[in-house]
This record gives structure tokens, C-alpha cells and sequence, in this order.
């Protein structure tokens, strides 16, 4: 199989977590030590990043640069970093496996970007089941303080910052950025529909950027090798970066793999995952979570990039790529995702709380036997309604129902047909 | 009533925060940690110690997964029934584990040590069928496992309760 560069995965150990020296020889706090410590200018930090071409890793690809520069030079003090590490999109895992692989390449990515928005304080927002994560990056925490890299006076210098890990209740909706700032106050997390944009007025009203975890970690590499450098790791001539592929469902091997932004999923399948699992065949694939739309063997061979995948009209969202044979039903799928979002809707908005819930019993229905030819209109009439919520959470929702209509019609209507699931008929499924 | 060294610590977690009702989620785990759920007697101190009102704390505790409103055995086992875990068959799992330890879904074993509940996807796909116990994750679950993970846990409480 291709060796490509390891940038974020670079320490990567089969099991333990690389250490404060070990990231330090592989080049990890230069950034830091040269930005900070030369007490360059923030905004020539925000200008690297905007060059490189980084794109938010959380789900929406938002360019990071773009966000730090929201920041308003106007704007009031104290202000907020937020690193979200929610991460509860199902198929969704790769910001765990980089916490355990390299937590000081987030912390000093954290540094950076709280520096080129002149931030004092950080939370890392963790969910319940990363209790392991938050407890090394408290323990990596306090050694990047002992050596100076965090805390008051950095390296020195006049700039202070610090981080410090918020444990989440536990709810998917708290990886929704307004929410996640609601969240981190104590207040009921439900989502606010901008503007004030957060990176005017977040937490407690002061200016606060919420970045992925992933999204963060690929700063320091930036700045220590330049913006070119960066771009040309891309596997497409568009795209930028190296990125994280976690990969689940019917192949040999599921994990998550650094590799080239833009690697085709053909190649990410059968050289990184040891293929599909004994007897599979590939069917679907959802490309980048739960709120992706299923993508079918006509895409095979897709490069996994922002750009080709909204092309085709899907989204690489996470790049968690969830993986479905020829034996699974993809109406008891959209089923199971359904029941997902139904029950972590935060309730706050109708066609969310309400909608929801509606096409999940449609496709009980059809699952169950119980369906009906006008099923289909209804759930495709749903798909759009629930356009008219607050937040992502129920447009994302409805990806997977819309694709499952577009792609998979037959599928549905032999259900609807033969009054039950074809696959349940058949073995071992 | 909330023993004394408890409530110095949740006095001096709040006053590090830059607003006490950002340690609500904190304050509550703690709680819990010492008598397994949030009691009403317990909503209403904690609610004092964060400035909130207790039904404030409700919109919280009602809310999130891994916060109790009611009893909850010593062992609370969450089984993931998202999507990669079902396509690895959760449902024998969950199966197994309610016959194995004598608790329906949602209920508590006559012994108090087990509460099985469903949760969705814990971010362990790499590892499926995965539960989490209290907040540690299991992953790559087969019956064999299963009867490994119960039986260590349940002879540890019987060595804490000898103790």
C-alpha cells in the first residue's frame, strides 16, 4: 500500500499516548516558540492559516482562517476559544483516536489560535463516553504548564492563556456550536439562530471561535511548514491537508487512517480497511456521518474532498465513513439514524420535534410491513419541511431519508410491496 | 444533606469558574459519584451552590443522558444502539446482557447492582457492538466478554461491601 506523509498521526504508538518529548522531537511547540515567543503578529498567524486552505474538520468546512478573522479588532475582552470534542455524530470517532495519538498537537494548536485572536482562555468541551480523553489531556495539560507552553506568561512573553476541559452531560446536540457555548454557561443547550455570530458575541456575550479538534491540531503544522507546504499535501489539485478517515461498518479493518485529502474511497476501502469484510459486498456508504447522504457504488472511486463530494451532492461532513453491505437493509438503516435524531432533537423547535418522530414512524411502517404507497411522498414532503428549524440538527437528519428515497426506491417500495423487510426473509442478517 | 468535604470541594470547583452555573454538569457528577443519582433533596442543595434555582437545574438534569433523576443501580450499562452497532447486532447484546444480569431495558437488577439503558452512538464504531459502564467503554462485545466484564464488576462490589 502507498506510504503517504504522517502529519497528525505522526507519533501515532499501537498503544499509548505520545508524550510531551516525544512531540517535542517531532518538531512539536517550534510553531509556538517562533509565533508566540518572536511575538509575530496575530494577524500574520490568521493570514498562514487562510493561505494553507484549512477547512473546519467539525462537519460544515467552514474556512478556519475566515472564522478567526470574524473575530472584530473592536471586539471586547475576555475572549473565548472552544475546542469541540462532542463528537457524538454517529460513525463519527476520529478526534478520540487523535487525542489518544497526540494531545499536544491540539494543545498547541489551541495556543495558536487563542493567540491570533488575542483569546485568555479555552474549554475543551468533552462528552461523557471520551472520559479517558478528558483525563489524559488534564494530565498533558499540566505538563505543557510545567514547560511553560500554557498558562500565564507564555514562553515569557506577556501573552497568558489557558485551557480548560468542560465535561459535557451528554446530549449530540451539544456539538452544535451555539448550543455548545449554551452548554459550557449551564444553560439548556438548545440552539440560537444567528446572527450575533459567536465570534462577536459567544460566551457570556464576549467574542468566542469554536473549532474542531482536528481542525486545531493541523495549525501548528501549518505554521511551522508554511501554507504551500500544507496545500500540497492534498491528493486533489482543490483540496488541502491530509485528513482523517474513520472508517466502520462491513470492512476488514475499521479504524481511522491519515491520509491525502481527496483519497479515493476506493483506495481508503481496500488498501487501509483490508477491504470489505468476508462475504460483503460494497452497497452504500454514508461518506461523513449520520447526516450525509448515502452514496452508492456508481461513486466508488470519489476522491473524499469537500469539493468532489458537493459535486455530487453529498457532503464529506466528518469523513466518517460508515460502510453497508449487500445484506443490510437500508430502510432498517434510515430506520436506526432516524431513531437517532428523533431522540436527540433537543425539542426546542416544532418541525424538529415534531417532524422527526413523523418520519420515523413512516419508516417503521414501511419496515415493519405496515407501509403505505403514499409513504413515500409524505417522507419526501417531511425532508423539506424540517428545513424550517433552528439548527442543522433535522436538515441533517433528512439526508440519509432523501438519498434512501433517491437511490434505494425499490428497495422501499418492495418493502411497501411484499408487506414486510426482504432481508429479514433472508439468513444470517 | 451533602457530607461537609463534599461541599468545600463544590465550593471551590464553582469559585475557579467564570460563572458557578458552568460546573452545573460537574457539581452533579460529583453528587452522584457519592450516591449514584440526584435525589430532589439533592437537586435543591446543589441548586444553592451553583446560584440557580432548582427548577433551573431541572431543565439540566432532565435533559442530559448521564445525569439521574431516579435510582439507578451501581453499575449503570449503557449499550450503543446507533448505527454501526446495530448493524453488528446490538440487539443480541442488549439480550444477552438483560438475561445474563436479570434487568429488563430500563430496569434495575433486584440486587441494585445493574441499570441497563439505551444510549446512542458513543463514538466507539471502530469497536462495535460497544456499551459503556459508568464511563468506561467496552468495545468489540461478545457474550464471552460480556460474562467477563459483569463478573469482575459484580465481585467488586461484594469486595467494597465486605469491606
Amino acid at each position: 500500500m502507498p506510504q503517504y506523509p504522517q502529519v497528525l498521526f505522526k507519533n501515532r504508538k499501537p498503544d499509548r499516548v505520545a508524550t510531551l518529548d516525544e512531540y517535542r522531537e517531532s518538531g512539536g511547540y517550534q510553531a509556538l516558540e517562533k509565533f508566540v515567543g518572536g511575538a509575530v503578529s496575530p494577524k500574520e498567524i490568521i493570514s498562514l492559516v487562510d493561505q494553507s486552505g484549512l477547512l473546519g474538520r467539525g462537519g460544515a468546512g467552514f474556512p478556519c482562517g475566515k472564522k478567526w478573522a470574524a473575530v472584530p479588532e473592536s471586539g471586547a475582552f475576555p475572549r473565548y476559544l472552544v475546542a469541540n470534542g462532542d463528537e457524538m455524530e454517529p460513525g463519527t470517532f476520529k478526534d478520540r483516536i487523535l487525542l489518544h495519538v497526540d494531545p499536544h498537537c491540539i494543545i498547541e494548536g489551541m495556543v495558536l489560535s487563542g493567540y491570533s485572536f488575542s483569546a485568555s482562555k479555552a474549554f475543551f468541551f468533552v462528552r461523557p463516553s471520551y472520559e479517558s480523553s478528558a483525563v489524559i489531556l488534564e494530565r498533558e495539560l499540566e505538563y505543557a504548564r510545567q514547560a511553560g507552553f500554557l498558562g500565564n506568561n507564555i514562553l515569557g512573553t506577556d501573552f497568558s492563556f489557558d485551557i480548560v476541559v468542560h465535561r459535557s452531560g451528554g446530549r449530540y446536540i451539544c456539538g452544535e456550536a451555539s448550543a455548545l457555548l449554551n452548554a459550557i454557561m449551564g444553560k439548556r443547550p438548545n440552539p440560537v439562530k444567528p446572527p450575533p455570530y459567536p465570534t462577536e458575541k459567544g460566551l457570556w456575550d464576549k467574542p468566542t471561535v469554536v473549532n474542531n479538534v482536528e481542525t486545531l491540531a493541523c495549525v501548528p503544522h501549518i505554521l511551522r511548514n508554511g501554507p504551500e507546504w500544507f496545500k500540497g499535501l492534498s491528493a486533489t489539485p482543490h483540496g488541502a491537508g491530509t485528513k482523517l478517515y474513520g472508517i466502520s461498518g462491513k470492512v476488514n479493518i475499521p479504524g481511522a487512517v491519515e491520509l491525502p485529502i481527496g483519497t479515493r474511497l476506493s483506495e481508503i476501502i481496500e488498501e487501509y480497511c483490508g477491504g470489505m469484510s468476508p462475504g460483503s459486498e460494497f452497497k452504500a456508504c454514508l461518506p461523513g456521518g449520520a447526516s450525509t447522504r448515502f452514496m452508492t457504488r456508481e461513486h466508488y472511486d470519489i476522491p473524499m474532498d469537500f469539493e468532489d463530494l458537493k459535486k455530487i451532492g453529498n457532503r464529506l461532513g466528518t469523513a466518517a465513513i460508515m460502510v453497508f453491505d449487500q445484506k443490510t437493509c437500508l430502510v432498517g438503516a434510515t430506520l436506526n439514524l432516524i431513531e437517532f435524531f428523533a431522540r436527540e432533537s433537543c425539542g426546542w423547535c416544532t418541525p424538529c420535534r415534531e417532524g422527526l418522530p413523523y418520519m420515523r414512524d413512516l419508516l417503521w411502517r414501511i419496515e415493519n410491513g405496515e407501509g403505505k404507497e403514499e409513504d413515500i411522498p409524505n417522507l419526501r414532503r417531511l425532508c423539506k419541511e424540517v428545513w424550517n428549524s433552528y439548527c442543522a440538527l433535522a436538515p441533517g437528519a433528512a439526508e440519509p431519508v432523501i438519498s434512501l428515497l433517491d437511490f434505494f426506491e425499490d428497495e422501499v417500495r418492495q418493502h411497501i410491496s411484499e408487506k414486510g423487510c426482504p432481508f429479514h426473509a433472508k439468513a444470517d442478517h | 444533606m451533602l457530607p461537609d468535604e463534599l461541599k468545600l470541594k463544590l465550593e471551590k470547583m464553582i469559585s475557579d469558574a467564570e460563572s458557578p452555573r458552568e460546573k452545573a454538569i460537574d457539581v452533579m457528577f460529583e453528587i452522584q459519584e457519592l450516591q449514584g443519582w440526584m435525589s430532589d433533596e439533592a437537586m435543591v442543595e446543589a441548586a444553592g451552590l451553583l446560584g440557580m434555582t432548582p427548577l433551573e437545574l431541572e431543565e439540566l438534569a432532565t435533559f442530559y443522558d448521564y445525569i439521574y433523576r431516579s435510582p439507578v443501580g451501581k453499575y449503570v450499562i449503557k449499550v450503543c444502539d446507533s448505527t454501526v452497532c446495530w448493524l453488528e447486532g446490538h440487539q443480541s447484546i442488549i439480550d444477552y446482557i438483560s438475561a445474563r444480569a436479570g434487568v429488563p431495558m430500563g430496569g434495575t437488577s433486584p440486587d441494585g447492582l445493574f441499570t441497563l439503558l439505551p444510549v446512542c452512538c458513543i463514538g466507539y464504531c471502530d469497536r462495535a457492538p460497544a456499551m459503556v459502564i459508568n464511563k468506561r467503554v467496552y468495545g468489540k462485545l461478545t457474550p464471552e466478554k460480556i460474562d467477563r466484564i459483569l463478573d469482575k464488576l459484580a465481585n467488586s462490589a461484594e469486595f467494597h461491601e465486605s469491606e
